[in-house]
């Protein structure tokens, strides 16, 4: 193992000040080991005092290699990575994929597909802002929440494990539409978690909300504007939580969300406090969203009827020679995708997913680029947590929803 | 009437040392709190109460290394991230075991690439492997009985 190199403290003295180096202030290593950076991400901290006067984020903890390791795979087999890289929103990460392929390809979706698209992702949401909530507040020390949070986020991977056999890595979101069709007890494994959710979320908001300690941690703590998000690229709760109403699946609908009615919740103060209630309404909204898909679903096919992005039916499979050749061409070699470039986007729990693809003509992407909201995020981390106090960046890094594997990709 | 009753009525019970401190390591073992990437959030769900790992002595997570026997390397180890993982398996006292979660921390998984260490044995050894991409919560709840029953065989000679 001689190519593994430690990583050296002195790699990123460049980037503190002055009065660091002269010991008048005082650095001090916060990861990548430490319970509360939300996987392994480490920070600089120059501290006068307990002040933080500047935060420097180290990332590539987690580097995967997934965008290059998408471009030797078949566009087909790439979706595989689209999972891991945020591994708390696989089903959405598929969506943007597919999103993208079907777009550069031009190919069409049938609507059952994409009503069932629009109810995994929203599970997939709420799934994602559970595991924050809980671990969230347990950095803020209120460790019973998670408790709670991760029991419904076991009722939500059942449904993905129904659909898909997998509780995390679904891959079901695919190219062209879904992987197969829902089983029969899909809709009343949803309803009865639509039934419960309501009164399990108010549950949650009466264990945080008027509590005097989680307040003082929250409110007036990592403030951002609208205009420094701007400027920063924040997308998702962060920029809702300063007054922003900037949702993809308003401005710019995909997978028939221009459908369902919902709202935009935002909070006007941009702290810690409003991104918590951000992700909490956003939850009922998904109910609402999840709801309404649920009782527009269409009876119908789940793939599309182009057979050249499609593997032939299981049934002609035992009868038709023709089949058998399709099937061994669409899973060895994959389709042929147009010389071009898309980019596509969708709204993440985190903020906006993008996917660039770019076609070479042959079965495999030149380049995949994913653009992925943690990393974009990050970036707020110095400005939102200068002039606080040390135990305040645990509830920032918290409150801005990082996920290491979707930042580092 | 052997010793064993006799001694037994008295509340008195006789065993080895080996067994007995074995016994005492399986039964509270404190994994560290370190989860690198996807399979740090199944290691949490088998923490949560659906699945409820504290059956077997091992809620307590311990945040630093220096109080934790047990290293779950829950997720893909990088190339940057390899020396710290190596410098936090020397900071835990003996003694110590690991178990490699996951496809990424047995072998590496889906990605074999320039950028991640293919398989965590390369730089720590590891006592048990678990299989899947992510391991279920019951998969890791195995993959921890597994390892106390290999404690459980350890001989007083080999105690460092």
């Amino acid at each position: 193992m001689s190519d593994i190199r430690e990583v050296s403290t002195d790699e990123l003295k460049h980037l503190v000040s002055e009065r660091a180096l002269t010991g008048e202030t005082m650095l001090l290593n916060m990861g990548p080991q430490h319970p509360s950076t939300h996987g392994v991400l480490r920070l600089l901290l120059e501290l006068d005092g307990e002040t933080v006067i500047n935060c420097i984020p180290d990332i590539g903890f987690l580097h995967t290699g997934i965008e290059k390791n998408m471009e030797a795979k078949t566009y087909i087999k790439a979706e595989v990575m689209t999972d891991r890289a945020d591994y708390l929103n696989p089903l959405g990460n598929n969506l943007a994929y597919s999103l993208a392929v079907e777009k550069l390809c031009g190919i069409d979706v049938p609507p059952r597909a994409q009503a069932i698209r629009v109810i995994l992702a929203e599970l997939t949401r709420i799934n994602s802002h559970l595991v924050w909530l809980g671990t969230s507040v347990m950095d803020l020390g209120a460790s019973s929440l998670f408790l709670y949070t991760m029991r419904e986020r076991e009722i939500i991977l059942d449904i993905f494990e129904l659909v898909s056999g997998a509780r995390m890595m679904t891959t079901y979101i695919r190219p062209g539409g879904l992987w197969r069709d829902v089983p029969v007890e899909f809709e009343d494994a949803v309803r009865r978690f639509l039934q419960l959710m309501p009164g399990r979320i108010d549950e949650y908001v009466s264990l945080i909300e008027g509590n005097e300690l989680f307040e003082e941690r929250t409110q007036g703590i990592g403030v951002i504007t609208t205009e420094e998000c701007m400027q920063y690229g924040l997308t998702g709760p962060v920029i809702r939580a300063t007054g922003l109403p900037y949702d993809l699946r308003k401005v710019r609908p995909y997978s028939g969300y221009e459908q369902y009615d919902f709202d935009i919740p935002t909070y006007p103060d941009g702290d810690v406090y409003g991104r918590f209630f951000v992700r909490i309404d956003e939850m009922r909204q998904s109910l609402r969203i999840i709801e309404q898909a649920l009782r527009k679903m269409p009876l119908g096919p789940v793939r599309s009827n182009n057979r050249y992005f499609n593997p032939p039916p299981r049934s002609e499979l035992g009868h038709s020679m023709e089949a058998v050749i399709h099937h061994f061409k669409y899973w060895t070699e994959g389709f042929h995708a147009p010389k071009e470039y898309v980019y596509s986007a969708i709204e993440g729990p985190r903020g906006e997913i993008g996917v660039y693809l770019e076609g070479d003509g042959g079965p495999k992407p030149h380049r995949v680029h994913l653009v992925t909201p943690s990393f974009v995020n990050l970036q707020a981390m110095p400005i939102m947590s200068r002039n606080h106090f040390v135990a305040d960046v645990v509830g920032i890094i918290g409150s801005i929803d990082i996920i290491l594997g979707d930042c580092d990709r | 009437m052997g010793i064993e009753q006799k001694t037994g009525n008295m509340g008195a019970v006789t065993t080895t040392l080996e067994q007995m401190v074995n016994w005492a390591r399986t039964n509270s073992m404190w994994p560290m709190l370190f989860g690198l990437a996807c399979c740090a959030i199944e290691m949490m769900a088998a923490q949560a109460p659906t699945y409820d790992v504290s059956r077997f002595g091992m809620e307590l997570m311990r945040a630093s290394p220096r109080q934790s026997d047990l290293m779950i390397v829950a997720g893909r180890v990088s190339r940057k991230m390899a020396p710290v993982l190596r410098q936090l398996y020397d900071q835990m006292p003996e003694p110590k075991w690991v178990i490699a979660m996951g496809d990424c921390a047995s072998t590496s998984g889906v990605f074999n690439n320039y950028a991640l260490v293919q398989g965590v044995d390369e730089i720590v050894p590891v006592d048990v492997y678990i299989s899947g991409c992510p391991p279920r919560p019951e998969g890791l709840i195995h993959g921890i009985l597994t390892l106390h029953e290999k404690v459980k065989r350890e001989k007083l000679s080999d105690w460092k």
